[in-house]
């Protein structure tokens, strides 16, 4: 996986021996998603995406990814809907929709 | 069994010597009076080639402890030096330390704090931070300080520990006197301290997050696991003396150092050099037939509470003599002594405390046998005073 | 622009992995997007140092670790002294391809650490120091800092019927680097990605101390919409209120002169925390900006 992905199954500490030793704990970790954070989601339209990756690059959460096979596509669980991926694309290929619809 | 080599050194000098046998990876440290001559000596032995560890000219205290911290985060045995003015400036470093449960061990020579200022010795500075989270270890005299910082990187590396440790030494009455000291072999304390093995540690290998926050559903535990951890000291502490006596021929008493305490019928309670003072007093008493004692606490934290009552069972007055005072109140060992004694609810003998060598003060031979006198008379006095 | 290093890396060349994703930073925050760019140039062995700030804030609650990499919270003032301890320590451990990295914010910066961060260039030692400028206390509620620019409104620095923000303008923490004869210093902007990439890249293979200040706004404390965050960062440079330059080899290289530069009053009074500028304050902010300019025109290479 290039990105962490969320420990679905992870049960937070409640004993004393269930905690690791010092201020450590594994890097990357992640139980919660950013997901309600949004008003507003963004949407690709991939027909007219010329995968030049601006908005992958300027993603602030890095939520956009390479699909493999020429595409992007974009973690929602991670997605905070800041809007900078539809401002800066200079295609006109990315739209704010509003959350909820 | 080791022999090691004899040699004169000072206070200073025996840390430093015992700092190049434990072979430290990093070692960053900002200079302060009395305790400057350890980091020459350093130094010198980087420079000579003696020793091979990273030195860090650094710019103060704070960045010293935050430096061993960040090397310590990713695996290196480090070491430190401060004193008064200096180790008041690291504290914020030194909570940083323990609570991330990274075990520096740092040299303290125990200087007084201003205002007014003053070089000399007192034991105000390290006394204010027993709350830290540091074990704390207060010398008697150059030997003990040597064989001290190799005891205190087995203790505090110990797993079940993982606590920074303080090794403090009076001010210029014991970093900057000279004495016998045995320098034991590489070889032997290569074999007594095994390298540096932590989990709690940033690895390439293995990325981990340190450092991190932990709110009000989290942060007590962190907390507790850290007293317990502190707890758990008392018997890696007596394990680890153990153990160096074996290898090293020299035998430690553990977490106090009871002189004469037996029988005795009034105790002087006190940390450090000092102690070297009270001793012939308690000698020449004896000789003349009067049932006195004195206790050298080592370790003021973790504090022995079980080893304090049991060698004063039976006293009928006990004086803690000691070089702070907590303004509006009492001095800091004589509230810690006078816990460990009432807590249980037993009868716990009178209790006066000698407020003492402040910035230095001479405490004289003649000042230890009138503390002694003052046990001895049944006046209702003041329980704190100034000697 | 001139580049001083031979490398370059495009967007496609950029590393996929995430080293820095799920955090709690606020929608938009330029911050993140620095440490997100940076840790995709320095790769899987870096050690990040995160003093207190937004990043350690948002990166590090237990147990959501945002860093992906190794990474390391210090206290405050110590994020130079905390990477030159890391760095010391690996050189003993012999981990070789390994990069200390801090990312501090300006205050953590120019303020608080300026000490430890002076001690760290003066040794040499071999670390990363990225300041993301996002010029005033922002983790706290948008106090002002010592990188606060003249006028700004923040919550320590108000505007009232006496005085009318930030009363002061930005310490010049490039040329104070600089000055120190630091091994290689760069401004930036997230604004200018790819320049930024660069510097980061160049960094990685300085034997010595980096720093690099860049430009990050804060929606949240600017008062911006939060999709402006890049075009604002992007504009501070064409208005020329901020400079793209290297210090590298002794010598201030001027990577990017805007020739003529785009409005100030546009790129002032777009965000909240100028919008009560006056005509005359607008006036001398430009009149400081051609002063600025005409002397590095005049002084480094371009």
């Amino acid at each position: 996986m290039n990105h962490p992905v969320r420990n679905a199954s992870f049960k937070p500490p409640t004993r004393l021996e269930d905690y690791l030793v010092g201020t450590a704990f594994p890097s990357g970790h992640l139980v919660e998603i950013n997901a309600a954070w949004r008003s507003e989601r963004p949407a690709i339209d991939s027909e007219r995406c010329t995968n030049c990756l601006i908005c992958w690059l300027l993603c602030p959460d890095g939520v956009i990814r390479k699909t493999g096979d020429g595409r992007l596509e974009i973690d929602y669980d991670y997605c905070k809907g800041c809007g900078i991926c539809a401002r800066e694309c200079r295609f006109d290929v990315i739209r704010m929709e509003k959350e909820g619809l | 069994m080791s022999s090691g080599s004899k040699t004169f050194i000072s206070g200073n000098e025996a840390i430093a010597a015992g700092v190049r046998l434990v072979r430290p990876h990093v070692i960053a440290a900002y200079p302060i009076t009395p305790q400057t001559t350890v980091i020459e000596r350093l130094a010198e032995m980087v420079a000579d080639g003696t020793l091979s560890a990273e030195y860090l000219h650094v710019e103060s205290e704070h960045s010293a402890l935050s430096a061993c911290i960040g090397g310590s985060a990713v695996g290196a045995r480090t070491f430190t030096a401060s004193s008064s003015q200096g180790l008041l400036y690291m504290v914020e470093c030194m909570h940083y330390a323990s609570g991330g449960r990274f075990p520096v061990v740092m040299m303290n020579a125990n200087r007084s704090v201003a205002l007014p200022w003053n070089i000399y010795g007192d034991q105000r500075d390290s006394l204010s931070l027993l709350d830290s989270g540091w074990i704390q270890v207060y010398a008697e005299d150059a030997q003990e300080s040597l064989d001290l910082v190799i005891q205190a990187y087995a203790v505090a590396e110990h797993p079940d520990v993982l606590t920074p440790v303080m090794v403090n030494l009076d001010g210029f009455v014991l970093t900057h006197t000279y004495e016998l000291v045995n320098v034991p072999d590489q070889v032997d304390v290569d074999d007594f301290l095994p390298p540096f093995q932590t989990t709690n540690k940033m690895d390439p290998d293995r990325p981990m997050s340190l450092g991190f926050t932990a709110g009000p559903q989290h942060n007590q535990a962190f907390k507790q696991l850290q007293h317990l951890a502190m707890l758990s000291a008392e018997r890696v502490i007596r394990e680890t003396e153990e153990r160096f006596g074996q290898l090293f021929g020299r035998n430690y008493p553990g977490l106090v150092d009871a002189f004469l305490c037996e029988d005795a019928e009034y105790v002087i309670v006190t940390l450090g050099s000092v102690a070297g003072t009270v001793r012939p007093v308690v000698e020449r008493l004896r000789a003349m037939g009067e049932r006195v004692g004195l206790l050298r606490i080592r370790y003021m934290r973790p504090f022995p509470e079980h080893e304090i009552r049991a060698a004063l069972a039976g006293v009928k007055s006990v004086g803690v003599l000691e070089k702070d005072i907590s303004f509006g109140y009492e001095g800091t060992v004589f509230t810690n002594v006078n816990s460990a004694l009432t807590r249980t609810g037993a009868k716990a003998p009178r209790l006066l405390n000698f407020i003492g060598g402040l910035g230095g003060k001479d405490i004289s031979v003649t000042d230890i046998e009138a503390l002694f006198a003052r046990l001895q008379a049944s006046d209702e006095g003041e329980t704190v005073t100034f000697v | 622009m001139v580049n001083s290093s031979k490398k370059r890396i495009s967007i496609r060349e950029l590393d996929e992995r995430e080293f820095f994703y799920g955090h709690k930073a606020c929608p938009g925050c330029g911050g993140s997007l620095a440490v997100r760019l940076a840790l995709k140039v320095l790769g899987e062995r870096s050690y990040a140092v995160v003093p207190a700030g937004c990043m350690s804030a948002v990166g590090f609650i237990f147990p959501q670790m945002g860093f992906a990499c190794n990474a390391i919270i210090s206290t405050f003032p110590g994020t130079a002294s905390m990477l030159s301890g890391i760095a010391a320590g690996a050189r003993a451990l012999g981990f070789e391809n390994v990069h200390a990295v801090g990312f501090a914010g300006d205050g953590g910066t120019a303020d608080i650490g300026f000490q430890a961060l002076s001690g760290a260039i003066d040794r040499h030692d071999k670390i990363i120091y990225i300041c993301y400028d996002n010029e005033a206390y922002m983790n706290t509620g948008v106090q002002k800092s010592s990188l606060t620019p003249f006028g700004a409104r923040t919550t320590t620095s108000p505007v009232g019927l006496r005085l009318r923000g930030a009363a002061t303008g930005k310490k010049p923490m490039f040329e104070i680097v600089a000055a120190h004869g630091i091994d290689y210093a760069a401004t930036a902007s997230v604004g200018y990605p790819m320049d930024f990439i660069r510097k980061v890249e160049h960094a990685s293979r300085v034997e010595g101390t980096s720093y690099i200040h860049v430009f990050a706004p804060c929606p949240t404390g600017w008062g911006h919409e939060t999709s402006e965050t890049i075009a604002v960062a992007k504009d501070a440079v064409d208005c020329g209120l901020l400079y793209l330059a290297e210090y590298v080899d002794s010598r201030f290289i001027l990577n990017h002169d805007p020739g003529s530069f785009s409005s100030i009053r546009e790129y002032l009074l777009k965000q909240g925390r100028f919008r009560h500028f006056s005509e005359e304050e607008i006036e001398s902010v430009t009149v400081q900006r051609d002063a600025g300019w005409e002397r590095i025109r005049r002084e480094w290479k371009s």
